[in-house]
């Protein structure tokens, strides 16, 4: 099949109830439902989700390698955006 | 013919029609059209080959005479295998394949859904858990065979002539005979009749929407469920029970 007529798609997957859905990987399909249904046999074989989402890649904006610096480095010298200044009290429990 | 003689062969056949289908599928395995494909088609074949264990394992109990699920799928010849001749068709091309698990699987649900509601526990427990195995079946090859027919010229050409290759062969499906006749009687067995107009209606719907063509009324090949089969299900059957025949009992 020519992979032109088959576009490239990530899937998401929900794994159950109560969590979101996690990006799992991609595949080449015709068109949505094939894409659907592609997604549902090659990452959920082994009961893995109860939800799938399937985008088209082209439709995702990415952000570009290059600006890493710009985009990403600034924040690792703003430890104050770390909640661990702050004191917990005892019947909170686990956080 | 005792009740207990005709549901040892209603067993089997349903048997060998998922064992036959699903090696068909197998088949495929690494030859897919795209690796998607490849693991779809694999998970269909395995599906069937499950479906296939169940109703070997219930016809083995019934038998009780200490054979097993294995001696009933690779110790009996082509002429003691009772399956539909549809199952048996070579994969041909993409369209060939899809087109044959679109007119199997059309026929198998409603088959399925109506077999869940058996007065035989094991055969209704059976059906119930292949009923969804099935639905999922006539969903994908359905979209395939819409896309196939709705797609390019070449794909239009390849379903048609699947459907003059495979046609003939769907007559088999609504035969019944005196072992059918005598299980219905008992609530245990579906009249293959009574699945025709659902199963005509679910094919006349996706043709329409893939822009395919229905023959007309053609002659419909039988035989498959007295034992008398195609060419192909021998060459399938070497295959497929070679290492049994050679290495008897051997184990993994």
């Amino acid at each position: 099949m020519n992979l032109k007529d088959t576009p490239l798609w990530e899937v998401f997957v929900r794994s159950k109830n109560g969590l979101s859905h996690q990006h799992v990987g991609s595949l080449h399909a015709v068109d949505a439902t094939m894409a659907l249904q592609n997604a549902r046999d090659v990452y959920t074989r082994r009961a893995e989700g109860i939800s799938l989402w399937v985008v088209p890649s082209n439709a995702i904006t990415a952000s570009d390698p290059v600006d890493r610096g710009e985009f990403f480095e600034p924040t690792a010298s703003k430890v104050y955006r770390h909640p661990t200044f702050y004191e917990i009290p005892d019947e909170v429990g686990h956080m | 013919m005792s009740v207990q003689q005709a549901l040892i062969d209603y067993s089997l056949r349903l048997a060998d029609n998922a064992n036959v289908l699903g090696h068909r599928f197998c088949e495929w395995s690494g030859k897919g059209p795209m690796l998607e494909e490849d693991l779809a088609l694999s998970n269909l074949g395995l599906d069937l080959l499950g479906q296939a264990r169940s109703f070997y394992s219930y016809a083995a109990e019934l038998k009780g005479d200490g054979c097993t699920e294995d001696d009933l799928a690779f110790l009996r010849d082509a002429n003691e295998y009772k399956n539909l001749l549809l199952v048996e068709m070579p994969n041909g091309d993409f369209a060939v394949t899809m087109l044959r698990h679109l007119l199997f699987s059309a026929y198998y649900l409603p088959f399925f859904v109506a077999l869940s509601q058996s007065n035989d526990k094991t055969l209704a427990a059976i059906a119930a858990k292949a009923e969804r195995e099935m639905a999922y079946h006539l969903r994908h090859s359905a979209e395939w065979v819409i896309r196939l027919g709705d797609g390019t010229e070449d794909s239009l050409k390849r379903m048609q002539d699947a459907i003059m290759v495979l046609w003939p062969y769907t007559g088999e499906m609504f035969e019944s005979d005196e072992i059918d006749q005598q299980l219905v009687d008992a609530g245990v067995a579906i009249d293959p009749e009574s699945l025709r107009e659902q199963w005509h209606a679910t094919i006349n719907e996706v043709f329409q929407r893939a822009g395919l063509v229905e023959p007309e009324s053609v002659w419909m090949q039988t035989g498959g469920r007295t034992g008398v089969h195609t060419e192909h299900l021998g060459f399938m059957l070497a295959e497929m029970q070679f290492l049994q025949r050679s290495y008897p009992g051997a184990e993994w």
